[in-house]
């Protein structure tokens, strides 16, 4: 399965990407943070407190036990502040 | 209902007015405006960013929201991103309704969701450096009066 990955604010800086194309075989949000956390520090760090972390599925808020079968674009980022 | 995502500065007289000309059948317009705030004197910019798609898909579900809630004839949404300096007007809402109730309360929690659940981030600069705004508690727990009513 390939997908295209967004990151957005300091998810974006600390991985040092706006996206990505990651070919995967993760089943859920879960295991592939836990895949891109083990490929290299950068993404550890930038996953290593989820509390701070959103996630949006095909541009959806989801949560991180969330199935990723069909989703093409997965987006992280931190809690939300417009207005 | 109009939605906006823009970089560009909009003129609030110019769109408040525009919004509320030409309407028969209602009797109240409701307008708000959120303004770049200077805490303390020290900021120099901020500078919003905002996840394209995303963006104008979550204002269109929360304005649907308001209109499923509230007798609305009609809401405005304008959201900047971008560089902006203190002063300067970051966003708009705008609602029309028969009555003032309604459109009060829907331009509050259009207000409401729009913090928390639109994908736009600030960043603060200052002469010591830049850091992103934390969202605040108060603005998730700012959510939860409008669920008791659901």
């Amino acid at each position: 399965m390939t997908l295209e990955i967004l990151y957005f604010a300091w998810l974006r800086e600390r991985v040092g990407l706006p996206r990505e194309t990651v070919t995967t075989e993760a089943a859920t949000v879960d295991e592939l943070v836990r895949e891109l956390s083990a490929r290299e520090e950068r993404y550890a760090l930038a996953f290593s407190d989820l509390s701070a972390v959103r996630v949006a599925l095909d541009q959806d808020l989801a949560d991180f036990d969330a199935s990723l079968a069909g989703v093409r674009e997965v987006a992280f980022f931190p809690p939300m502040t417009g207005g | 209902m109009d939605i906006r995502v823009q970089e560009a500065a909009f003129d609030y007289g110019a769109e408040c007015a525009r919004f509320a000309d030409g309407r028969s059948g209602i009797g109240a317009v409701v307008t708000f405006c959120g303004v770049v705030r200077n805490d303390g004197g020290s900021l120099q910019a901020m500078e919003i960013e905002h996840y394209p798609g995303m963006t104008e898909r979550a204002l269109r579900q929360i304005a649907e929201e308001a209109g499923k809630r509230w007798a609305l004839a009609d809401c405005l949404i304008i959201h900047r991103y971008g560089r902006l300096t203190p002063g300067e007007r970051i966003m708009m809402v705008a609602t029309a309704s028969a009555h003032r109730a309604d459109a009060f309360a829907a331009a509050d929690f259009l207000m409401d969701y729009l913090k928390s659940r639109a994908p736009f981030w600030k960043k603060e600069s200052t002469a010591d450096g830049s850091e992103w705004v934390a969202a605040k508690s108060a603005d998730e727990a700012a959510l939860a009066r409008w669920s008791r009513r659901a």
